[in-house]
């Protein structure tokens, strides 16, 4: 088994490759995904690849090709729906939340929905507001879906395939700025399981719980306070719904300091309900009140000094970190 | 994934020394199983593990000095082949590995002092002004026996945290090893279930530290707990000539010793006074179910050490007696379990072999009483206008005045004494 070095971008397109090759069921649709190669590149010569019959240039309509997508899944076929990014999910929200999520409840369990749905996230390309946000935490409030946000090269090459697995809608939020990520990748490609948080680096003075982009602010924290005697704890959620509670409980319970950082907004996030899990059930294993490190509850701004103000960043990681396990006389 | 932690076997133990795995991965373990042993100031302790799961890894090494709290193996967890009490609620299934000080962080089993403590009586902060505690410094203080009232506070805002805690633990144990409270003459002193370990050749250091840990608990005990003191005379016509009875007609093996006749007597009484068979942490009286009774035993090299008998109250004279078969023997060789160290309601101290007469106990914290029997002698005594010579033991109470009054000490002496006049029905 040799590693290999690859890019997050191309973890991706290799993953949605083989699920072309293995599955004739699966096709893939969105913006762009097929002669322009996708906004992000991603999906750069799979047309040629697959074919026009497997790989679907949509117009611009979310809610249309969301909604043919769930009829595609309905009908027996794996449909991989891309949307450019998740703030134009919300075009297709009702697709999403009212049917996809809806339909195996609503049909008394007759229908379920095979239906993934792939988006890039987050901020920090200086993409302005409207292409910049985190929504992955909102989706995460809605029974029915599974939320999958991909942070190592490992699950953006594993995650797709075990999404297709799953008979019910599975939303994957990429961040855009992991794309040009590179890692190094076991052949064959691990399989990954779609339940678990992983704990990326052990650490004993406290716990930094995050996911995405933020994992890597979040180690490079690491490294720098480890440099000052602090050992954090680094644990990618991995997925947003159906959160790991045990992973995340027995980090606290080790720890006994928590630190949540999350690229959503603060008020409402997923970072609010880990809180109080915490809350209900480590209560007694904590030494100072759960603390959180959100986007700043503003639309991210386009100028780069800003935006940078805006998110979580490792520097800021590490100075709300050193106030957790500082004494004060 | 649990993590199986060096437990704590008294107030007063900092570390341990991993002797010996009983133990490898792969292994199934059960609630109450003997995994390790570890060498402590109490001399060789088998410990055992509060879960029931398979064994992940082993991560401490044989010989290594360990704090209280570091975990020295990891297990998958089982669900429990039978109804066992499930582990504390506050304390599921993990414990801290190494923390930043030494951690005292026990996984107790559901009816131990510290669980309690976690799950009912976390001290409540005095009503005037609220004192700000982490809920983890919370526990622990429970864990450790150590009033929040005196403690500072390093947090924000002053509020005390665990390492806060654990210092005022340490200072408290630094402060009460001093040696007036090493004299082994001293009738206190002899009386205090901190234990003695046998003391080998080998350990230059065990008669000091050992000396250290009885200082520290008996230290703590004086500083700590303000005690009354009860005696009474009993008569023990009725109780002598039925244990004559009883071992003439029994095989040597089966006989019965005077002991056994008064646990058992003592653990009845306690289910009239509940009050006494308890424990006092931070601020409040958690009673105990369970009777375990800590019994002084002579090691074979001159020390004292006072292991608990467990589930007296369910056991019957005989069943008493097979328990300090088995528990004499092993403790004079040092191979103690944890639960006998640690899990102790009451003590009762006989000093009646050695000639004394009465005992004026000091209580083992967080226990709040302690019974003593002196040496079972015949006494002039008067009754009903007439002066008889009888087999007379004297019997005392310390009871800590925190938890109850002389009033329930006495009440409990009296019941000793009605109870040990129907030998037959105990």
């Amino acid at each position: 088994m040799n590693d290999r070095s690859l890019t997050y971008r191309e973890a991706v397109r290799e993953a949605i490759r083989e699920a072309l090759q293995r599955d004739p069921r699966v096709f893939l649709m969105g913006e762009d995904v097929g002669h322009y190669g996708g906004c992000f590149a991603v999906t750069r010569g799979l047309l040629e690849e697959f074919g026009p019959d497997r790989i679907r240039d949509t117009p611009l309509a979310e809610s249309a090709f969301v909604g043919a997508g769930i009829g595609a899944a309905l009908g027996g076929l794996r449909p991989i729906v891309e949307i450019m990014t998740c703030n134009f999910s919300l075009l297709a929200a009702d697709q999403i939340m009212n049917t996809a999520a809806t339909l195996l409840h609503m049909s008394g369990g007759q229908f379920n929905v095979p239906l993934v749905i792939r988006m890039a996230t987050g901020g920090g390309k200086q993409l302005a507001a409207q292409h910049s946000h985190s929504l992955e935490g909102w989706y995460a409030h809605i029974p029915g879906l599974r939320i999958l946000t991909p942070a190592t090269i490992t699950d953006a090459r594993g995650m797709l395939g075990a999404a297709l697995a799953c008979p019910d809608p599975v939303l994957l939020f990429e961040n855009q700025t992991l794309y040009n990520m590179e890692g190094t990748l076991p052949d064959p490609p691990p399989a990954v399981d779609l339940d678990s948080a992983r704990i990326m680096r052990p650490g004993r003075h406290l716990s930094l719980l995050t996911y995405g982009a933020s994992l890597w602010k979040c180690l490079a924290a690491a490294e720098q306070l480890a440099t000052e005697g602090i050992e954090a704890e680094v644990v990618d959620l991995r997925t947003l719904r159906p959160l790991d509670d045990a992973t995340l409980m027995d980090s606290v319970a080790r720890t006994h300091r928590v630190l949540i950082v999350d690229e959503g907004w603060r008020s409402g996030g997923i970072s609010a309900e880990i809180s109080a899990r915490i809350m209900e059930q480590r209560f007694y294993d904590l030494e100072r009140p759960v603390a959180r490190l959100c986007t700043a509850e503003v639309p991210i701004p386009y100028a780069q000094h800003l935006e940078e103000a805006a998110l979580p960043q490792a520097g800021t990681i590490a100075a709300t970190a050193r106030t957790l396990v500082s004494t004060h006389d | 994934m649990i993590d199986f932690t060096m437990p704590s076997l008294g107030a007063d133990m900092e570390a341990a020394t991993l002797m010996a795995w009983k133990i490898a991965p792969g292994d199934t373990v059960h609630r109450g199983d003997v995994v390790a042993e570890v060498e402590t100031d109490k001399g060789l302790i088998e410990i055992e593990v509060f879960h029931h799961g398979v064994v992940e890894e082993l991560v401490a090494h044989i010989g290594q000095k360990l704090p209280v709290g570091a975990v020295l193996a990891r297990l998958r967890e089982t669900a429990p082949a039978t109804t066992t009490p499930a582990p504390p609620a506050a304390l599921p299934t993990t414990t801290p590995p190494a923390p930043v000080a030494a951690a005292p962080a026990p996984a107790p089993p559901a009816d131990s002092p510290a669980t309690s403590a976690a799950s009912s009586t976390v001290p409540p902060a005095p009503a005037a002004t609220h004192t700000r505690v982490s809920p983890l410094a919370r526990k622990v203080a429970a864990t450790l026996g150590i009033d929040l009232a005196t403690v500072t506070g390093s947090g924000p805002g002053g509020a005390i945290e665990r390492a806060d805690v654990e210092r005022a633990a340490a200072h408290a144990a630094a402060a009460s090893a001093s040696p007036q409270a090493a004299d082994p003459a001293s009738p206190a002193t002899a009386t205090t279930p901190a234990a003695a370990p046998d003391l080998s050749a080998d350990h230059p250091d065990a008669a000091t530290a050992m000396r250290r840990a009885i200082a520290a608990a008996v230290s703590k005990s004086n500083r700590e707990i303000p005690h009354y003191h009860l005696a009474t005379r009993i008569d023990m016509t009725r109780a002598r000539a039925w244990l004559e009875a009883e071992n003439a007609r029994r095989p040597i093996t089966d006989r019965l010793l005077p002991a056994a006749v008064l646990l058992a007597a003592v653990a009845r009484a306690l289910k009239d006074h509940p009050d006494l068979n308890a424990a006092w942490i931070g601020d409040s009286l958690v009673r105990r179910d369970a009777v375990h009774i800590n019994f002084a035993i002579a090691t074979r090299h001159g020390g004292l050490i006072s292991p608990a008998v467990l589930d007296v109250q369910s056991k019957s004279v005989d069943a008493i007696m097979t328990a300090l078969n088995d528990l004499i023997p092993r403790a004079k060789a040092g191979r103690l379990r944890s639960s006998e160290l640690s899990e102790g309601t009451i003590t009762v101290t006989s000093l009646g072999d050695l000639g004394v007469e009465t005992v004026f106990g000091v209580i083992y914290p967080p226990q709040v009483a302690l019974i003593g029997f002196g040496r079972l002698s015949e006494e002039p005594w008067a009754e009903n206008g007439g002066l008889f010579v009888r087999p007379v033991i004297h019997a005392t109470l310390a009871g800590d005045h925190r938890a109850t009054d002389g009033r329930t000490g006495a009440r409990f002496l009296e019941s000793l004494n009605r109870l040990l006049q129907h030998p037959e029905s105990l």
